[in-house]
């Protein structure tokens, strides 16, 4: 069995009113790895993560941390700390009061104190900060303070709450590399909520995709953008074009479908399926590719409706005939030709690899 | 005097009519009240114009009777009794409503901010008749009980801004960090609602200590300053030396407000920052 810090078991919480923020939860975090919990605002992330904190108490269902059952502990009990969305730094203390404030009852020598604080402080290279007070620090040195005056409790688990979430994009993308990094040197177990994918992707060891208060899929970045097991999961991680197709038939691994706009196409199958289903078919823009003379391999026609062009890349959206939406398809801009020669209007072949298809059951 | 014409121009009134308007507002607010201070110093003892020469002798008169220096005494012990137990009360009462979902919850708010609303009057018969079905002897006791009950509204009103502005997260950091809910109040919430009590207190300092009504129906033996100073008026030849004692409690209630004003906004500009 794998290590795991924390077991989420039957976990449901009900507000009154009805709502259930979270219904019926059920997994594992493994002591060590970084955690994300990722959904649209209003998924159930954030209540989920203050359950594990001690702020709310779940409706029903157990959670352990550390083999502990914990669901009705409270939070000053729980070897657990948090980051808070708004960092939550102290007004009326300074930076280093704020780090040494959990400190206080572990009745600490004031040598180890200062020796211990200065040491955050170093970790989160805002040496010479202590005297500072909350409001003179930027968003991006609040965010470390939060952080320091957390992991200065020694957690069992770190858990935050869209720490990155007030930072500018600079910023924002090298605090992931930094929290990633730090998350390796210190070795504690991070939960992380967020509802920003690309965030979630890069840093997560794994992630769990939260909709309408229930996890959707559990699994690795990879995983989750290559095989998500539903529609919800695969249009909320990236771009994804969505087929409605028939099953025809099945041949081993191979199945025959049909949709609108496409005829007749071949896609891995998956287990479960039977011929004259109902399912639909899901390609990533950036695995369809776009030619101006008819291709070799499977391919569609199709005429360019808009293009935008981004620098390294450029996305088109491409109307096939029978097809209410159009596809979306994403182009490395590998040579300078290929920002050329695809204007509005103009007829072009759509192409793909068949091993590219997922299929999903709505 | 042109400043706030020139403003009101800006504000796209040509005739400058706002700015007559607001001056003519101020003067019919304040002029009353100038009277008090000016006919203090007037050298006699009627009060009318023309004034007849500057005399601080009016002064000297009113602090030096015994009876209104005990009347002072008492309305001081009253007002901080008053202030500080309304403050407690208003800070708890405040602590519920923000920080808790409970049912009922408006109309416990709405109960408690009834006083405000009620005719003084009425509610000084109705304490009258409760106090005495309980046999409580009247008092300053008493008058205080009454008092506490006028002036939660306002530490109430004042605190539960207070506690709405502030991050909730500030208290859940705290007992994240490892401090129960008891420590979380003395290390977090209360320095940051200090600024909120004092102002809480200042103002329902005012209250108790501008408070008539409910202070004559109350009293016992001793009566507070205000009710001092109404059975001062029978007597002609005291009133300037009233007038006097009014001025000075004029101006040291415009300080306190003032104060209070200004600790409350520190408090804010504080709180702002330090959440954002």
């Amino acid at each position: 069995m794998a290590d795991n810090i924390i077991r989420i078991e039957n976990v449901t919480k009900q507000f009154a009113g009805g709502v259930k923020a979270v219904d019926n939860a059920n997994f594992n975090i493994e002591r060590g790895e970084f955690f994300s919990l990722l959904g649209p605002s209003g998924c159930g992330k954030t209540t989920l993560l203050r359950m594990i904190a001690g702020f709310e108490f779940p409706t029903n269902g157990e959670i352990y941390i550390d083999g502990q059952p914990s669901a009705l502990i409270p939070s000053y009990k729980r070897p657990t700390n948090m980051v808070f969305q708004s960092y939550a730094i102290f007004p009326h203390l300074n930076v280093f009061d704020n780090i040494a404030y959990g400190l206080r009852k572990d009745r600490l020598s004031n040598r180890e104190l200062t020796r211990r604080v200065n040491e955050a402080l170093e970790m989160i290279k805002l040496t010479g900060f202590g005297s500072r007070r909350g409001d003179q620090l930027s968003g991006g040195q609040r965010q470390r303070v939060a952080l320091a005056r957390a992991l200065i409790k020694r957690p069992k688990v770190l858990l935050l709450d869209e720490p990155l979430g007030a930072l500018d994009k600079k910023l924002r993308e090298e605090m992931q590399i930094e929290l990633r990094q730090l998350q390796r040197e210190v070795g504690i177990t991070f939960v992380f909520v967020t509802h920003d994918q690309e965030e979630a992707l890069s840093m997560s060891d794994r992630i769990a995709v939260m909709g309408k208060g229930v996890v959707l899929q559990i699994a690795g970045p990879k995983d989750l953008y290559e095989a998500p097991n539903s529609v919800e999961v695969a249009s909320f991680i990236g771009n994804i074009n969505l087929i409605d197709a028939t099953v025809r038939a099945i041949n081993g691994g191979e199945a025959t479908l049909e949709g609108p706009g496409f005829g007749q196409f071949k896609a891995p199958a998956i287990d479960g399926l039977k011929a004259g289903q109902k399912i639909t078919a899901a390609i990533r823009p950036e695995k369809l590719s776009l030619t101006a003379s008819r291709p070799s391999g499977t391919h569609v026609e199709g005429t360019i409706k808009a293009s935008a062009y981004l620098g390294d890349r450029s996305h088109f959206h491409v109307h096939i005939k029978g097809r209410e939406t159009p596809l979306s398809v994403a182009a490395q801009n590998v040579d300078r030709a290929m920002t050329t020669g695809f204007d509005p209007a103009r007829a072009v072949y759509v192409s793909w690899d068949p091993r590219s298809l997922i299929l999903l059951k709505s | 005097m042109t400043k706030p014409i020139r403003a009101a121009k800006r504000m796209g009134d040509p005739g400058g009519l706002l700015g007559l308007f607001a001056i003519a507002y101020l003067l019919f607010l304040y002029i009353p009240v100038l009277f008090l201070p000016v006919f203090s110093f007037n050298d006699s003892i009627f009060v009318a114009f023309p004034l007849k020469g500057f005399t601080t002798k009016w002064y000297e008169q009113a602090f030096a009777d015994d009876d209104m220096l005990r009347a002072l005494t008492a309305s001081l012990q009253v007002g901080a009794v008053a202030s500080i137990v309304a403050t407690i009360l208003g800070l708890l009462g405040a602590k519920a409503v923000t920080r808790y979902q409970m049912p009922g919850q408006s109309l416990v708010t709405g109960t408690i901010m009834l006083p405000l609303f009620i005719p003084e009057i009425i509610l000084g018969i109705a304490l009258l008749i409760l106090i005495n079905a309980l046999s409580i002897p009247l008092s300053l006791f008493s008058i205080a009980i009454g008092h506490i009950m006028l002036c939660t509204p306002f530490a109430m009103a004042v605190l539960t801004s207070r506690l709405d502005g502030f991050d909730k997260s500030l208290e859940e950091a705290s007992m994240d960090l490892g401090e129960t809910p008891w420590m979380t109040f003395w290390r977090v919430t209360f320095p940051l609602v200090l600024p909120g009590i004092v102002s809480s207190m200042l103002l329902s300092f005012i209250v108790s200590f501008d408070e008539f009504l409910l202070s004559f129906f109350l009293q016992g033996q001793q009566p507070t300053l205000p009710v001092f100073i109404w059975s001062q008026l029978r007597f002609p030849n005291k009133l300037p030396s009233v007038l006097a004692l009014g001025a000075v409690i004029l101006i040291v209630s415009c300080l306190l407000v003032v104060l209070a004003e200004w600790v409350r906004q520190l408090g804010t500009d504080e709180r702002k920052v330090g959440v954002a």
